[in-house]
């Protein structure tokens, strides 16, 4: 083993020895201990990333097996390394994050009794992430999948004893187990037909798999087997309509819906259909797919983020919408925008995220907006870094967010493929949209009217209002300030996650653009096929980041955004009245986005309560009803009327048994005698 | 090495430990009987291991064969043998009875050396069906291991055990004297032998093929146990002591699994190919409905009885879809429901050993007195809903990537298990486990003791280490698997 794949190495088990050292041995090596070893495994593995990622730059990369897994029916299930540049991107994000979230965690788990345990989930996670995003095969793949689901399960259960958390987790996997589903058939397929699950052997067969049709459905293989990823995805990174886990994944930390719910994890889908672009490059129909999805997925869950209340759900809908537009942008072919808004986004939704979590400590776990206001006296740097996180957001020109989201909405509107045009619609609608219910959170949090320390509080989750009865140990939820009682600002370490945060948020895009959407980065790890646009047109108008900027200000996307930030200030700062009046004018409407379009709902009644019917269906009319009563014990039965019917025959009467014989003899007679 | 009956040692040492232990007689000498049972049961785990080291993986031959004259007259002979389709099961079998003695170490305390010695008697018994390779000698150790099972259920049982045993019985009886009549009309067709390598040679026409592959369909079908004659099961592991269950889902599950292999497939093969779709409906229908019906399960036990059944189903259906994947993947299965169920049962017992009760109901709340417990019951919980780095995976990851190959529609259905699984494993998780302690026999819980930390440990270790690195464990059956594949594609005709 060379230097170099020690270094691969000890990327994932640095984070891996950290998880097991605080999980295992948490109460001997204390707080203090578990933070230590599990923060040094994240910054280890962050440096060596960094070491890894000059390594990639200088034209070195890697495809090869750590361990064979299992052989069977010809094809070699191995885990391995892939690292190239799309690779080393990913695990820079990660570890980067993943450190920030383990600093800030110090801070804001400080007085939780599961604290060790705590650390050691989120340097599980970081692990399991990067075995997915270096996997150079879909068996490691399917593995860092789960695992990063089942850190993602324990941690959005993380306090247990709240009814609301553990619905949400066990709600969260089973959504993702029916991505996973679509998922494994993919995998299956790529199996049967390819005959190996390595990227590059797979990829190498795209071609012939293309020209091939399913055995048993007549469905184009490629088309099939695309889609079938897609479904994992859908689960993964929350797309319509399999979003509906991650809004309730709210219940967990803030920590970790930074680091798994808004920044890495959710992410997985995005980075894998990227690196599976050969593969989708062959398949027009799975890519209009992906586009409608994504696109649907962009605009309508951002019209939700209009209408909650808590600060934290504000910022998850923002995540779902953002993840549509990363989904749009794989639709239209431009898989490099769509990892660079995958890279920008990181960054400024997990300071969107602390940022919250800062001010949710700030106000005593109270995480309602409408008790909120005026923050930004008391909390200065979250104030601040909140309001940079913000403009990246709604893309405002030079912040990162800007570069890839104008990026991605040039490219769709490129791009020729079926579902574009309305793909068109959904983004540029969602550019306002998003910069509304930003800004409405902005201005609610951090300015007007203070409202905190009143004595009624509003019911800070009037959905989940029922489930709020309990006031256990470490449920703080609804403290929140006491009257007169002034907000304040977080402790050092909650704060600076956030300014590291902020400088990638402001700056990164103004620096990466150039190399990885119009440079040689991407070049031999993502493919465009000939004949889709992707980023070429874009690219042929591209005179350098600066340029751009100073164009973005004359083009609709700027003008929706300033639009969006208008309105919300002037229904939020100006005249508060006016969104009340809206929502009892356009009743049905708010109705409809206040219940999620009903999808919840739906599912319970249907999926769940369905599953639950019909299991009582088949146990107590097919198990109980049928085999049991009909076939086993009715045969009991038969037998015993069989025994009581033949015991009428035995009365123990000589005569009647001499009569039968005799009737029986001349039957046997009869018979002898006419045999023929 | 070969001069060792290995296969003899496997089968005796735990039969006589176990007359042994019964001879410690009544309940005074019960701190004996578990020392004695514990030394036989390792003893018996010990003799097992050379038959994994001294494998050779390159053939599909029968290895440590044994052969001596029994009946001289009819040809029947003590013949024992075990390949790749069987050396892990007399392993794990071995493996599985140290772990139930100790699970029985402090729980039971009525007739103690009676209840170790059926245990270890069973134990032996079983490791017979798996090495015997005369028919006759099947027939005997089939019949003779239901005995024991039956005076567990019976004797040490809950209060519906008499039902349950009955029950037990007669349904595998029922099948056994199916079997009975084929291995005789075997015999006779073979012109006076009862070799099973002999059969597996035996051309036959295919009526005479699709009645016996009927026969052994109902014979193994039974104890599998395949839909829809899988309702003794719940019952049977509901009244059963928690080691019976232990015994009953790892091992007791995989003879009518193993019986597929070793007969229907190759003794039959053109009714087979005739009839896999018969199988791999059934197959489906254990999958899916049965995970239907355990989501609603409000007893722990028949949950998981409910789920082994469903479990069990993808084993058949690996063995009929006639690729290695599928054979292989349903091998693993095997094994790693051996250890999965093993561990589900024995998290139950330890909360029954607490609270007596196995209602859903009657829990919440556990990890705040338990969290060890929880840890442990988590990992297990995860393993029966088939995650990665589990062993509870890689069976099924097999099976599915062999039913998508040899039909879509077929690994598709199979694949919802990935959905119903997890669905029936966390939700009783989360209402056992999750939430705020639910009433005060859950807040008086004590964590598991060193004891419980030993059994649980090491199958903690194995479903991970199986999990991570199969790769030991599916090195063993290709050349056994990939001689069978050949050898049901070849017509008997």
């Amino acid at each position: 083993m060379t230097d170099m794949q020690t270094l691969y190495l000890l990327v994932p088990l640095a984070p891996l020895v950290g998880a097991i050292l605080a999980g295992l041995f948490g109460k001997t090596i204390g707080r203090t201990g578990a933070h230590v070893v599990t923060i040094l495994g994240v910054a280890i593995a962050l440096a060596a990333s960094v070491y890894i990622y000059q390594d990639v730059q200088a034209g070195n990369t890697f495809n090869g097996t750590v361990y064979t897994w299992m052989v069977a029916g010809g094809i070699t299930f191995e885990v391995g390394f892939l690292i190239d540049s799309l690779t080393v991107m990913m695990m820079l994000v990660v570890t980067f994050v993943s450190l920030m979230v383990h600093i800030y965690t110090i801070g804001y788990m400080s007085e939780d009794p599961g604290y060790q345990r705590f650390f050691s989930y989120i340097s599980l996670f970081t692990f399991s992430m990067l075995m997915l995003v270096m996997s150079n095969n879909f068996l490691q793949l399917f593995f860092g999948w789960e695992a990063v689901g089942l850190v993602s399960y324990l941690l959005i259960g993380f306090w247990y004893d709240r009814p609301t958390a553990i619905y949400a987790n066990l709600k969260a996997f089973l959504v993702n187990r029916v991505g996973d589903f679509g998922f494994l058939l993919g995998i299956g397929l790529i199996a049967a037909y390819a005959g190996t699950l390595n990227y590059a052997e797979v990829f190498a067969k795209a071609g012939e798999l293309a020209a091939q049709d399913m055995a048993v459905t007549g469905w184009p293989l490629i088309t099939a087997i695309c889609i079938c990823l897609f479904i994992g995805a859908m689960g993964k990174s929350a797309q319509v309509p399999l979003h509906v886990w991650l809004p309730d994944s709210m219940e967990g930390p803030t920590p970790i819906s930074a680091l798994i719910h808004a920044a890495t994890m959710v992410t997985a889908g995005i980075f894998m259909v990227a690196r599976m672009s050969p593969l989708f490059e062959l398949s027009d129909t799975a890519l209009s797919f992906v586009l409608v999805i994504g696109a649907t997925t962009a605009l309508f869950m951002g019209f939700l983020g209009i209408v909650q209340n808590d600060i934290k759900r504000v910022v998850a809908y923002s995540t779902l919408s953002q993840l549509g537009y990363m989904t749009v942008a794989l639709g239209v072919s431009a898989y490099s925008a769509a990892v660079f808004h995958l890279m920008t986004h990181a960054f400024f939704k997990a300071l969107l995220f602390l940022g919250a979590g800062s001010v949710i400590i700030g106000m005593h776990h109270d995480q309602d907006m409408r008790n909120m206001g005026g923050l930004w006296k008391y909390m200065p740097i979250t104030w601040f870094t909140s309001l940079l996180g913000s403009l990246a957001l709604i893309g405002f020109p030079l912040f990162s967010g800007f570069f890839s989201k104008d990026s991605i909405i040039e490219a769709v509107h490129a791009s020729t493929i079926p579902g574009a045009g309305y793909a068109l619609f959904c983004v540029m609608l969602g550019v306002f949209v998003t910069a509304f219910y930003s800004f409405r959170m902005y201005f609610l949090v951090f300015h007007g009217k203070e409202r905190f320390g009143q004595e009624a509080h509003h019911g800070h989750d009037d959905h989940h209002a029922d489930a709020h009865d309990d006031d256990h140990g470490h449920d703080e939820h609804h403290h929140g300030l006491a009257p007169g009682q002034k907000p304040h600002e977080s402790p050092w370490v909650v704060t600076l996650p956030l300014v590291l945060l902020a400088i990638p948020s402001v700056l990164i895009g103004f620096f990466t653009i150039e190399p990885m959407l119009f440079g040689d980065w991407f070049k031999g790890v993502i493919f465009v096929g000939d004949n889709h646009v992707g980023l070429k047109e874009l690219e042929a108008s591209f005179h350098g980041p600066l340029a751009m900027a100073i164009h973005g200000l004359q083009t609709a996307p700027f003008w929706l955004a300033m639009g969006g930030v208008a309105l919300a200030w002037f229904f939020y700062m100006v005249k508060p009245g006016i969104p009340a009046a809206i929502q009892r004018t356009f009743k049905p409407i708010h109705s409809l986005l206040e219940n999620k379009y009903f999808f919840d709902r739906f599912n319970e009644i249907v999926f769940a309560g369905g599953a639950r019917a019909l299991g009582k269906g088949l146990w107590k009319v097919g198990d109980q009803g049928l085999i049991d009563g009909v076939a086993v014990n009715g045969t009991a039965r038969l037998v015993g009327w069989v025994a009581q019917m033949s015991r009428l025959f035995q009365t123990g009467h000589l005569y009647q048994y001499a009569f039968m014989m005799i009737i029986g003899v001349f039957i046997l007679l009869t018979f002898w005698f006419n045999r023929g | 090495m070969t001069d060792i009956p290995l296969l003899s040692l496997a089968i005796w040492v735990p039969i006589f430990g176990g007359l042994l232990v019964l001879a410690t007689g009544s309940d005074r000498n019960a701190p004996l009987a578990r020392m004695l049972a514990f030394a036989v049961a390792v003893a018996g785990f010990v003799v097992t291991i050379p038959l994994y080291l001294g494998f050779d993986t390159t053939t599909s031959a029968m290895q440590f064969v044994e052969i001596a004259s029994w009946v001289p007259r009819f040809n029947i002979n003590y013949h024992l043998g075990v390949d790749g389709l069987s050396v892990l099961f007399v392993i794990l079998n071995a493996f599985i009875t140290i772990t139930v003695v100790l699970a029985g170490w402090k729980v039971i305390e009525d007739k103690v050396a009676q209840y170790m010695a059926a245990f270890l008697i069973m134990s032996g018994l079983m490791n017979g069906i798996f090495s015997a390779l005369d028919g006759v000698l099947f027939y005997v150790f089939f019949e003779a291991s239901l005995i024991p099972m039956y005076l567990i259920i019976g004797v040490w049982g809950g209060p519906n055990r008499v039902y349950a045993a009955i029950k037990f019985f007669l349904y595998t009886l029922l099948g056994s004297l199916l079997m009975l009549v084929v291995l005789l009309y075997l015999f006779m067709q073979s012109g006076g032998s009862f070799s099973i390598l002999d059969w597996h040679q035996l051309p036959l026409p295919i009526e005479p093929q699709i009645l016996i592959f009927l026969a052994f369909l109902i014979a193994f079908g039974v104890k599998v146990p395949m839909w829809p004659v899988h309702t003794w099961l719940p019952d049977a592991h509901v009244e059963a002591p928690t080691g019976g269950s232990v015994v009953l889902a790892a091992i007791a599950l995989k003879l009518g699994a193993y019986g597929f292999l070793r007969f229907s497939l190759p003794i039959v093969p053109d009714a087979a190919h005739e009839l896999s779709w018969l199988v791999i409906a059934l197959s489906l229908i254990a999958v899916v409905y049965i995970g239907f019906v355990a989501l609603v399960q409000a007893d722990m036990k028949k949950l998981v009885a409910y789920s082994s059944i469903s479990h069990m189903g993808f084993v058949t259906l690996g063995f009929f879809i006639f690729n290695p994947l599928g054979i292989e993947g349903a091998i693993v299965q095997m094994i790693s429901h051996g250890f999965v169920s093993a561990a589900m049962f024995l998290c139950i017992g330890v909360l029954y050993d607490r609270v007596h009760s196995r209602q859903i109901a009657d829990y919440g709340g556990v990890v705040h007195t338990m969290p060890k417990f929880a840890a442990f019951f988590m990992l297990f919980a995860m393993a029966n809903s088939g995650l990665p780095a589990t062993s509870g995976f890689v069976g099924e990851f097999m099976v599915v990537l062999g039913a998508v190959q040899y039909n879509f529609w077929i690994g598709f259905i199979a694949a919802t298990t990935l959905i119903l699984g997890a669905a029936y494993s966390l939700w009783m998780y989360k209402r056992v486990v999750f939430g705020k302690v639910a009433n005060k026999h859950v807040a008086e819980l004590e964590d598991i003791n060193a004891r419980e930390f030993a059994f649980l440990g090491i199958l903690a270790a194995c479903v991970l280490a199986m999990g991570l690195y199969p790769y030991p464990f599916t090195e063993v059956m290709h050349a056994s698997v990939n001689e069978l594949l050949r050898h049901v594609a070849v017509s008997k005709l």
